[in-house]
């Protein structure tokens, strides 16, 4: 019931944002539907057939501990995000339309219980996330990385019509008469294939992740909050479902090999990508797919362990993908939605163009600092505990008794690693950019702070995000239900009363005690320095770092005396860049005789579009060229064209029956 | 019915004169001995239609036969030749082209229809199965002539061949309706008198027979 109000809500609240009128109400009602999906989720419900559907049987629906989990992180990071778009200015008529649907297109991915529901819900998400990334782009760069978005949809979409089919060629569509009939041998390959060619590209996995640092912060701030917070996070389910509850227990342990490979090489690429966007938006996109890397490396780390018969090691690793997928939806919603403020309020998505936001904005600052530490996997914060699960997971896999999944897993733990490093290097790089320093533009130094609505949806993550790091433990047993659902009865999640343990005697960490020592020493450290210090504090001007003082015209200081965005990245770009992208660096000299200063430019491109993209045209207009010559030819090429083919196709004949 | 058997081995050695036609088709250059050759392998082709008929007990064969013979072995010929004398003695002939490789070609083409139609039909009679495979290689052959020859005149010639094939084809197997065999000779007619306006409007066009001229001419009205 609950669950159809919201659907018929999100429909209707898409017709009314079609109109263009009163797009603060469907913004607010957009937050109460969904909210209200994800106390359906909390719910529960059984597999229920739908009065329609398509023309060969009726649509099922079901909220099973799965879907019930991800709903409950689309609902957390809708909310906020309906929030924060209410509280913004009206957007065009096709964004009010497109983000009702937006919400209920991945809804509807979750709560589907036969292939053609799921796909239907898919391509809606799909297909409303195009619209939401074009509508504010007619012309330019923006619309590009929105056909390109879209290109890579379709090729998504296709690819996992190609392995729904595959699973349901055993029984039905139905999800029960999938998992009576698992794939095996080939089909088994094929779909595995299909699934990390589809979800993948839609989950920004290597090397299908280049649209996603485009699209997503070309959208509006609340809507790249729900790509990156939520949409991914549906690739991610959809990953599950399909791979590990749809294909069967059965699966061998090289099935996760695949998985995680990709997952570390996208983590490591989008932490270093992240260290070297120009864009704010970016930077967080660059982070998503760090964050998914991880992601996908944990379900493929579960999907080995749970071939090799080693399930409790697999629920460590499953935990920590489930609990990543929250904790991810909670800090990246927030984060989108302070850059988002910040752009909306000081002017600029360029870090080069912001600074010393902290002063102006100690709401925006506070929570959008709090959610970098989050990101960047510090201690008492959610990020920490599920990436403490991920390590562990790959630290044991020398129990696996497969020679080349402990190699991998070996291998992958060094590279996760550097990933989290890099990553926590990259939110040091925004939040020092973007908060601290000095003012770089006199519009950043009068931006008013985050009000009212504004401010409930940023505080709403930012209180989920500083719950989740103590109280992990209370999550992890939530998740004991799709664990159980996916792993089999005996399994659970890896926990004991409020602490996180691999097992009796592994390794454990007690996020509520960690939280309280470091308030402790935190706090004993200010009143140390408060009672010990034997004047008041004083605030005297900044360091100018051996510049000289800055000339009358510039009242905010000398921009050259700051460090900008690519210097900072520098090192990192001459390091390790070139794993990531294709770095190009030039000197502008300026003409003899001209004062001006020389310039450095700086330009990189994805190893994606230099690797993948880029051949790919070339080979599609090559093939066109010899398709146009094939016009060309003169009647006897025609003739033998015709004659060749006659003669190759008695030669397969005769092969065949020789055969 | 096998080897030694009359009915078997005179339609064998019929099969056999028409594929060997074929032969001399693909390496004739002279066209006066080409068209000389087509006839040759029209009166074949009745005859062999006519013996089907005999063995079949098929009377309607008969009319194939005398249709064959009429139209290919003696009216298309006449045609032809018309046409051909028309020509300066210059262009009764043809520029030499890879006769041995043509002839190799053919070969390979007639040992593939082989390999594919004996474990084909294996169910079938011996009769129609090598009338079969002989069929398909006459057919073959004859694209491998449109391919290989430049001028109209034997590309004519080509597609004349290919169409006696199809006829020996039919009439190997029992029970192929007539109308199909009237609607196919009707057809070859047909094609046989455009092919011949076509040929002489490109000669008088052209002052050749060389299709290959028509080449840079595509896309333009008339």
């Amino acid at each position: 019931m609950l669950l159809g109000a919201c659907f018929l809500a999100l429909l209707g609240l898409g017709a009314l944002g079609a109109t263009g009128r009163a797009p603060r109400w469907v913004f607010l009602g957009s937050a109460v539907a969904s909210a209200g999906l994800g106390l359906v989720g909390a719910i529960g419900l059984p597999a229920t057939p739908l009065p329609f559907g398509p023309p060969w049987g009726a649509a099922q629906v079901a909220v099973d501990a799965l879907a019930g989990w991800f709903l409950v992180i689309l609902a957390l990071a809708a909310v906020p995000a309906c929030l924060f778009a209410a509280a913004s200015p009206p957007p065009p008529r096709a964004e009010g339309a497109g983000f009702p649907l937006f919400l209920a297109g991945m809804a509807l991915t979750l709560i589907a219980a036969d292939g053609f529901t799921l796909m239907l819900g898919f391509e809606l998400m799909s297909l409303a996330s195009w619209a939401l990334v074009a509508a504010r782009h007619a012309t330019g760069a923006g619309r590009r990385a929105a056909r390109l978005y879209l290109a890579f949809a379709a090729f998504s979409g296709i690819c996992l019509i190609g392995a729904v089919g595959l699973l349901a060629a055993g029984g039905g569509l139905g999800f029960a008469a999938m998992r009576a009939a698992p794939p095996e041998g080939w089909r088994a390959a094929a779909v595995l294939a299909l699934v990390l060619l589809g979800a993948g590209s839609k989950a920004g996995l290597v090397p299908f992740h280049v649209w996603l640092p485009l699209a997503h912060p070309a959208a509006a701030s609340p809507v790249s909050a729900l790509m990156s917070g939520a949409m991914v996070k549906i690739a991610l389910y959809v990953m599950i479902r399909l791979l590990f509850d749809l294909s069967g227990a059965a699966q061998p342990a090289w099935w996760g090999l695949p998985l995680l490979g990709l997952g570390v090489a996208t983590a490591l690429i989008g932490a270093l990508r992240a260290n070297l966007e120009r864009d704010t938006k970016a930077i967080l996109a660059c982070s998503t797919l760090e964050n998914m890397g991880l992601m996908v490396a944990a379900l493929g780390l579960a999907l080995a362990y749970r071939g090799a018969d080693l399930l409790p090691l697999a629920s460590v690793a499953l935990a920590a993908a489930l609990l990543h997928a929250l904790n991810h939806a909670a800090f990246k919603t927030q984060l989108f939605l302070s850059l988002g403020a910040v752009y909306s309020l000081a002017g600029s998505r360029d870090p080069d163009r912001l600074g010393g936001l902290i002063h102006r904005m100690p709401w925006v600052a506070g929570c959008a600092i709090l959610g970098a530490l989050s990101a960047a996997a510090l201690p008492p914060l959610s990020g920490f505990a599920s990436e403490w699960l991920l390590l562990q997971a790959l630290i044991q896999g020398f129990r696996a008794s497969d020679m080349s999944v402990q190699l991998i897993a070996a291998a992958s733990l060094a590279v996760v690693g550097m990933a989290v490093g890099l990553a926590a290097a990259a939110m040091v790089r925004l939040v020092g950019l973007v908060f601290l320093g000095r003012p770089r533009t006199p519009r950043v130094a009068g931006a008013p702070d985050a009000t009212g609505l504004m401010r409930v949806a940023l505080v709403l993550p930012t209180l989920l995000t500083l719950v989740l790091g103590p109280l992990a433990a209370v999550a992890l047993g939530v998740l004991d239900g799709p664990i159980r659902q996916v792993l089999g009865p005996q399994a659970a999640a890896p926990r004991f009363g409020l602490e996180l343990a691999l097992g009796e005697g592994g390794s454990r960490y007690l996020p509520g005690l960690v939280a309280l020592l470091l308030a402790l020493v935190v706090g004993g450290l200010v009143l140390l320095v408060r009672r010990r210090s034997p004047r008041e504090p004083a605030r005297g001007p900044a360091w100018d770092c051996g510049f000289l003082p800055p000339p009358p015209h510039m009242p905010f200081g000398d921009p050259l005396s700051q460090v900008s965005a690519l210097g900072l990245g520098q090192p990192i770009r001459r390091s390790l860049g070139g794993l990531a992208i294709a770095p190009r660096e030039w000197l502008v000299n300026q003409p003899p005789g001209s004062p001006a200063a020389a310039t450095l430019r700086v330009e990189g491109q994805d190893r994606g579009f230099t690797r993948l993209l880029y051949p790919l045209a070339r080979a599609r207009r090559a093939l066109s060229r010899e398709a146009e010559q094939l016009r060309g030819l003169s009647l006897r090429f025609y003739l033998g064209l015709t004659f060749g083919t006659l003669v190759s196709l008695l030669a397969l004949v005769a092969l065949l029956e020789r055969g | 019915m096998g080897f030694g058997d009359t009915s078997y081995d005179v339609a064998h050695v019929l099969g056999g004169g028409m594929l060997l036609i074929s032969f001399v088709l693909l390496y004739q250059r002279r066209i006066f001995a080409l068209v000389n050759a087509l006839a040759l392998q029209g009166v074949v082709l009745a005859l062999a239609a006519a013996w089907q008929g005999h063995v079949q007990g098929a009377p309607q064969l008969y009319i194939t036969a005398v249709i064959a013979l009429a139209a290919k072995g003696v009216l298309i010929p006449i045609y032809l030749r018309r046409l051909v004398m028309q020509l300066p003695p210059a262009r009764r002939a043809e520029p030499a082209s890879g006769i041995g490789a043509s002839m190799i070609a053919g070969f390979l083409l007639v040992g593939l229809s082989i390999l594919v139609v004996l474990p084909a039909t294996a169910g079938a009679r011996a009769l129609a199965r090598e009338d079969l495979a002989i069929a398909l290689s006459v057919v073959l052959l004859g694209l491998l002539m449109m391919v290989t020859r430049r001028t109209a005149l034997a590309q004519i010639a080509g597609l004349m061949t290919l169409e006696n094939g199809l006829v020996l084809a039919a009439v190997g197997v029992a029970g192929m309706p007539l109308v199909v065999e009237l609607s196919t000779a009707g057809l070859v007619l047909v094609i046989a008198v455009i092919a011949g306006v076509f040929a002489r409007v490109l000669h008088e066009r052209f002052d050749s027979l060389d299709t290959s001229v028509l080449d840079p001419h595509r896309g333009e009205g008339t």
